[in-house]
């Protein structure tokens, strides 16, 4: 291998043919409101924890969905489980109960 | 489906090229990245078609690699660009055909900001008589030098000796076509088929006998974007973009590449190396690259020019797999032999590139 001075950037593309899909099955079986979800942001908005560390119930399951289980992980790992997303969820989504379950499927 | 009027929105893409009587101008850096793609395009519009491509060693560079690295202002280009033009007119000439994508894409730029803003259009032009005694104009007709070829595409192909045909098995080759992002991305209806179809080499494939391959980062740009390679630090933006247009083409397995843009060529073949040096990665059969030509190239090879004739031996990317399967007869031992039978030196094999 030659050092050029520079190299290959990882790439950001999603391919979603490999992405892992059955985990986000499992995941919407466990928790089927997962789906309901229009990303409206309600859930970020009120989120205490976001105030200091990036968290974010929206871009979690978007990151989920792309097969982006870190992304998604790290943007859960703040959060105290305070409930105040599931109170302003339009969808009435349980969003409380939906990262517990994120943490029991991902989870490691 | 109403084929009336589909055809009536297809015209909208369309772009008038006269037949016949162009002011050519040269490429400042094709003519050492691909030395024998000009002189094949001039050889087989005049002597072999007949038409009417006058140049000039009058010319200078547009500007467009100095304009696009932000060491020179717009107004200065512009200037450059209306020399050009008055030269044209000079000669006698209304259509104008220049061999650069960069320089095309900057010529419509600048027509395009002379007519938005006629006063700096009279300020270029009194720039012009102070600078160089020389009577502004502008060109009737402005198209890129693969548009010429596009339009005399079946003149080519009843001339051809070759097809874009495997000739073992048969079946037509399977070609990626890559379009330089400065042909019709800024100014869509400057180009054939515009930015969303864009047909100019798709129609020099289709006619010569290939099949085109649609693959997921087809429109993508092939990462020269001048300062992210003209300064070291950001080559790796510059061979990323590469490596992602290769890492989406590879499963539809190409045969080769045709590309109408003097960087895009350059970078998707020496970009090959430095993936295959750096990732351990080549995309071809065998450990071989994809070669990657110039459509004045593939215009050559179906033509049966002779395959050192037209510089193939200058590409990063061997050719000869390619060669084969068309069926192209070639001398090996001639290969690093210039034009006057004397050897021109020959490269160090690279470690994982064939």
């Amino acid at each position: 291998m030659i050092d050029f001075g520079f190299t290959v950037s990882p790439s950001s593309r999603i391919n979603l043919d490999k992405c892992d899909k059955k985990s986000f099955s499992a995941l919407a079986a466990l928790e089927p409101d997962v789906l309901k979800c229009m990303a409206c942001g309600s859930c970020s908005a009120s989120c205490t924890a976001a105030h200091f560390e990036p968290t974010s119930v929206r871009r979690a399951i978007l990151s989920l969905q792309n097969g982006q289980v870190e992304q998604a992980l790290d943007l859960l790992k703040s959060c105290m489980l305070c409930g105040k997303c599931t109170m302003v969820c339009p969808r009435g989504i349980n969003t409380r109960h939906l990262i517990i379950s994120i943490q029991k499927i991902y989870g490691k | 489906m109403i084929y009336e009027g589909k055809k009536k929105i297809w015209a909208d893409y369309q772009k008038e090229i006269p037949e016949d009587h162009y002011f050519y101008v040269r490429s400042c850096i094709r003519q050492s990245f691909f030395p024998a793609s000009e002189v094949t395009f001039l050889d087989i519009t005049r002597n072999k078609l007949g038409k009417d491509i006058f140049g000039t060693e009058h010319h200078t560079t547009c500007g467009g690699i100095a304009y696009h690295s932000d060491t020179i202002p717009q107004e200065t280009v512009m200037t450059i660009i209306a020399r050009q033009f008055a030269l044209m007119k000079k000669y006698g000439y209304e259509n104008y055909v220049c061999s650069c994508i960069t320089s095309f894409g900057l010529y419509c730029e600048t027509l395009e900001t002379w007519r938005e803003f006629p006063e700096l259009q009279q300020k270029i032009a009194d720039n012009l008589w102070k600078a160089c005694r020389l009577e502004f104009a502008k060109p009737k007709f402005l198209v890129h030098a693969s548009d010429l070829i596009f339009k005399y595409r079946m003149q080519i192909a009843a001339k051809s000796k070759f097809k874009l045909v495997n000739q073992k098995t048969g079946e037509p080759l399977r070609v990626v076509e890559h379009i330089g992002c400065h042909y019709s991305k800024m100014f869509p209806s400057k180009g054939v088929g515009g930015a969303e179809y864009p047909y100019v080499l798709v129609g020099m494939i289709e006619a010569w006998g290939g099949q085109i391959i649609d693959y997921p980062e087809r429109r993508h740009c092939c990462g020269f974007g001048f300062r992210q390679y003209l300064i070291k630090g950001n080559r790796g933006y510059s061979v990323s973009n590469t490596h992602k247009k290769f890492e989406s083409m590879e499963p539809y397995k190409p045969d080769m590449i045709i590309t109408n843009c003097p960087g895009c060529p350059y970078f998707l073949d020496r970009w090959q190396y430095v993936i295959a040096e750096t990732q351990g990665k080549t995309y071809g059969q065998d450990g071989h690259g994809i070669p990657v030509f110039t459509y004045e190239e593939v215009a050559g090879l179906v033509m049966g020019y002779d395959p050192w004739d037209l510089g193939l031996q200058t590409h990063q990317v061997s050719v000869e797999p390619l060669l084969d399967k068309m069926g192209i007869p070639y001398d090996p031992a001639k290969k690093f032999l210039g034009k006057n039978g004397k050897f021109i030196g020959e490269p160090q094999k690279p470690h994982c590139l064939k």
